[in-house]
């Protein structure tokens, strides 16, 4: 019976696991824009991106999920009711959860990119530029792969982190690992049992990505052990 | 044939006038060096040339195509009127940084490789092989191709840069203090490839504080005071018969050294 109850935990990682890369996709992607829109030459800009990042940062990571998942709904429903639509709009809570985890780690990824865009030697940009390279191509060939390199140590970070704030969206109902650990331990009455066991699944994803981040850090390393300017 | 015309540059850093009103003129396979004390405006006026720098007035004649510019409306310096201008007159300019500023995570290879795919839309294969060749001439063996940056001495990645500068096959190339980051052993190596540079009749823009190269390789030297041309000439009058006070005093003072 116990057998039972630990196959549907398990079973529930690819749920935990499918959030918690869809919000990293979703992070990544943000960051990434709002880290350029903070270093842009553009004052608007950097006012959006700042604020978007001050308001996320300061506001707890479940309010933030309640939020979306049943405020915005509720306006987006009036909103369209006022206007005659005949919709009803509902988020199912796995695309709230990995809206308001891609919108919260966003802005964390968006320090990050930035603090990692700014330690590139700007004489590279201006080479770069010097030899009439696109503003795409700049980023693409330039920036991007020293950024990616710069921002490792903090993207892992933020990628524990995430991978553990998916447990978050069991409140919203979604089926995942924690919310399955829940189940089973309110029904059998053993919540360490299975509390430690859902414990062991979110250290077994941080301990493989820690391993696997690091093979990607030596692979940047190579011929690049110190910045040549 | 004229490769390069600019006219009457300013330029201001805030309040600070940085450059009154300087130009220069180079016709193909002319060398000219700017020389002057650090804070005399060489650097800015040689990246203006190439737009690293805005200047507030001035124009920019490339090959005969004249840069459009236009007043932008922010801080009241010229910008490029056309993105797609500006990358076409930067190709012809290839600049040699005092720091290098090599592309750290792309070999050396790579690094050459780099601008003549992308801007030029030069096949990779044959854009290898120019490499190869330009890499060659400025000296550097086969075994460093395939290096990083940083694994190189200075005098080899400045070499690396200039490699990269030619692979452009460039109308002018501008020097930016070329040899100022380097050790003093690993000067002359940089040197030897400039003068070989000169002598097959290159065209190039050289701020430097190498006098040797300025009085010897140099068709016309220019000496920069406060934003200014304060002489300019022949190197022979220029080193031989100073006419300005301050030029006297900033050669008196380099001879001492």
């Amino acid at each position: 019976m116990l057998g039972g109850y630990v196959a549907s935990i398990l079973a529930a990682g690819w749920i935990t696991l499918s959030l918690a890369l869809v919000s990293l996709l979703l992070a990544v992607l943000i960051g990434i824009a709002a880290a350029l829109a903070k270093l842009s030459h553009s004052r608007t800009l950097r006012i959006i991106a700042g604020t978007y990042t001050s308001l996320v940062r300061g506001i707890p990571d479940l309010v933030m999920m309640l939020l979306v998942f049943y405020s915005l709904p509720a306006i987006l429903n009036q909103k369209a009711q006022d206007l005659g639509w005949n919709v009803y709009i509902e988020f199912s809570p796995f695309v709230a959860g990995a809206a308001t985890l891609g919108l919260i780690f966003g802005a964390y990824m968006t320090e990050t990119f930035r603090g990692a865009l700014m330690n590139i030697p700007k004489g590279q940009l201006e080479a770069a530029q010097a030899y009439g390279l696109t503003r795409f191509r700049i980023f693409w060939r330039i920036l991007l792969p020293q950024m990616a390199r710069l921002a490792l140590p903090g993207f892992t970070n933020n990628w524990l982190v995430l991978a553990k704030a998916t447990a978050l969206v069991s409140l919203l109902g979604l089926p995942d690992v924690m919310f399955r650990a829940k189940g089973a331990a309110e029904a059998t009455a053993q919540p360490f049992t299975f509390y430690l066991l859902a414990g062991g699944f979110y250290l077994a994803i941080t301990a493989i990505s820690l391993f696997a981040l690091s093979l990607v850090a030596r692979r940047y390393e190579v011929g690049v052990k110190e910045l040549a300017r | 044939m004229q490769k390069l015309r600019v006219s009457d540059i300013h330029k201001s850093f805030g309040k600070a006038k940085v450059l009154n009103g300087i130009g220069l003129e180079a016709a193909a396979g002319d060398v000219i060096s700017i020389i002057g004390s650090s804070g005399s405006g060489k650097s800015t006026f040689l990246r203006c040339i190439n737009m690293l720098e805005r200047p507030n007035a001035g124009s920019i004649i490339v090959n005969g195509e004249a840069l459009e510019l236009t007043p932008d409306a922010r801080d009241g310096t010229l910008k490029a009127r056309s993105p797609a201008q500006l990358q076409r007159i930067r190709a012809k300019l290839a600049m040699v940084f005092q720091n290098f500023c090599l592309w750290s995570h792309m070999s050396v290879l790579d690094n050459v490789v780099e601008a003549p795919v992308s801007v030029l839309k030069v096949s990779r294969k044959e854009a290898l092989d120019r490499a190869k060749t330009y890499l060659e001439k400025v000296g550097l063996k086969p075994e460093t191709f395939t290096r990083y940056p940083s694994q190189l001495s200075g005098g080899q990645q400045q070499r690396v840069a200039i490699a990269r500068a030619l692979a452009m096959d460039p109308d002018v190339m501008l020097f930016d203090e070329p040899t100022s980051a380097l050790d003093p052993e690993l000067v002359g190596e940089v040197l030897r490839v400039m003068q070989a540079l000169a002598e097959e009749g290159r065209t190039m823009v050289v701020v430097t504080h190498e006098m040797g190269f300025a009085r010897h390789l140099s068709s016309k030297v220019m000496f920069l005071h406060g934003g200014r041309v304060e002489e300019e000439g022949a190197p022979d009058d220029i080193f031989g018969k100073p006419e300005s006070e301050r030029l006297r005093q900033f050669l008196a003072g380099r001879l001492q050294v």
